[in-house]
């Protein structure tokens, strides 16, 4: 048996890109998950690809750089994800900081696009008439997630790589100081690295392999209505005020109305976002909230059923970047998580930034904001 | 029901008065407009849905109307109203 040069622990998009974009790079990689592959957060989002909701700064960049490596890298997979660059679109009924805010990310490079009110009605014909303010972003896309991650693993695959679902990383064997086996609960895995893309558990897993890392979970529920007609709405659309939620850190439960259709009709109402840690137990406030807000943007939604909701739990690090790249503390042990609501989006970059960094390639977006030795997250 | 009036025993739901009644599908698909009717019965499958005084996506196997409901088959996915 050939051992692998880098060890995956944690099979969710994240997980699965770094496996990707290592296995690319010609490196043999295993990827364990305690789970099935792509069942924990992956499996709990809307597959958001955006950069409409990011101010200027590095996460921006990464979004733009993942927003131009997502459809090569699908070309590249050859499978069907349920791509779809429907463009985003949001609307402020209020106060319109959000047009200022276009503007600024217009200046890093996104194309957004202030439109009025009636051109808005021209893209959602359901939306509701209070909108006074608008702003196209034609880049913001669509996937769906445990498709992708499945894609991506099975190119792993193709590669000569192993998938190991069910296989519970325990901790690190070192040599020299340095990463010499993954300790599993079925043996060891002898390795020359190992990447922890455990996504809002990478905390856990991160401590019990001697290295701990700050990531928090932040729970978020969404709405799954009955399939509709198509085009009732056709693009992403949120109200101005999911911005600053994305950004808050506050612990108090947090809504904002995010509305799209899917592939198969049902449209997924979100977000709300509650750090409760793991607790996983449906507060009926939350479902209430999203669904008056979603009404107060569409209100043909009104009528419309629900059939279920789910939620999940988003890794978030305390300053709200993702953690990408070496632990300082261990050679051989990497970190790739704390992309909160926006890793499916940003999984294409972070998977090629990680390989990038592994076998010492120029990054092509700087790597220094995600270092795992920042304020905060390297405890 | 599509215009034809039921008497329906008290607690019995749609789809129960409906198979009754000698009928097996009220509802099309949405992508190949392929009759459906009740496949689950226990309210998992959203399989046999009907339009019940305007409003879509009502489970038949679930909804014991009242009286004067106004029941109608569904085709595909439909918007309230």
């Amino acid at each position: 048996m050939r051992y692998p040069d880098v060890v995956v622990v944690g099979a969710g998009v994240i997980g699965a890109a770094c496996a990707e974009a290592l296995s690319a790079a010609g490196l043999r990689v295993t990827v364990l998950d305690r789970g099935p592959l792509g069942a924990g957060t992956s499996a709990a989002g809307e597959g958001n690809v955006l950069v409409s909701d990011k101010e200027p700064g590095p996460e921006l960049d990464l979004a733009l750089a993942s927003l131009g490596r997502w459809p090569d890298l699908l070309a590249e997979l050859g499978a069907d994800v349920e791509w779809d660059p429907k463009g985003g679109l949001v609307v402020a009924t209020g106060d319109t900081a959000l047009t200022a805010f276009a503007e600024a990310q217009r200046a890093a490079g996104v194309d957004a696009r202030p439109i009025t009110p009636a051109e808005a009605f021209d893209l959602e014909p359901h939306l509701t008439r209070a909108v006074v303010a608008a702003v196209h972003y034609p880049q913001d896309a669509q996937l769906q997630p445990v498709l992708v991650t499945k894609a991506l693993l099975a190119a792993v695959r193709r590669r000569g790589g192993t998938l190991r679902p069910g296989v519970r990383a325990l901790g690190v064997r070192l040599a020299n100081g340095a990463v010499a086996a993954v300790r599993t609960d079925d043996g060891d895995v002898p390795c020359g690295a190992v990447v922890i893309a455990c996504g809002p558990w990478s905390g856990e897993v991160s401590t019990a392999f001697g290295a701990p890392i700050t990531v928090l979970p932040r729970r978020g529920v969404i709405l799954v209505t009955a399939p509709l007609p198509p085009g009732t709405v056709r693009h992403k659309v949120y109200d101005a005020d999911y911005v600053g939620a994305v950004a808050s850190g506050d612990a108090d439960l947090q809504v904002s109305t995010v509305v799209e259709s899917t592939a198969g009709g049902t449209v997924l109402i979100g977000s709300s976002r509650e750090r409760v840690g793991f607790d996983a137990s449906l507060r009926v406030e939350v479902p209430r909230a999203l669904a008056r807000r979603a009404v107060g943007l569409f209100p043909v939604l009104a009528d419309v059923q629900v059939l279920r909701a789910y939620g999940g739990f988003r890794p978030y690090a305390p300053d709200h970047l993702p953690v990408i790249g070496p632990d300082p503390r261990c050679p051989g042990l990497w970190h790739a998580t704390g992309h909160e609501g926006a890793g499916i989006g940003l999984a294409a970059a972070t998977g090629r930034l990680l390989a990038e960094l592994v076998t010492g390639v120029e990054p092509h977006v700087d790597a220094r904001p995600f270092r795992v030795d920042r304020p905060g997250v390297c405890a | 029901m599509d215009g034809e009036p039921f008497d329906v025993p008290e607690g019995r739901t749609i789809a129960a008065a409906l198979i009754a009644a000698g009928r097996v599908s009220w509802r099309t698909t949405r992508a190949g407009g392929r009759p459906r009717g009740v496949f689950c019965g226990i309210g998992v499958c959203f399989d046999c849905l009907v339009v019940v005084n305007g409003v879509p996506d009502v489970r038949a196997c679930q909804r014991v109307p009242a009286d004067g409901d106004v029941v109608r088959s569904q085709r595909g996915a439909e918007l309230p109203g």
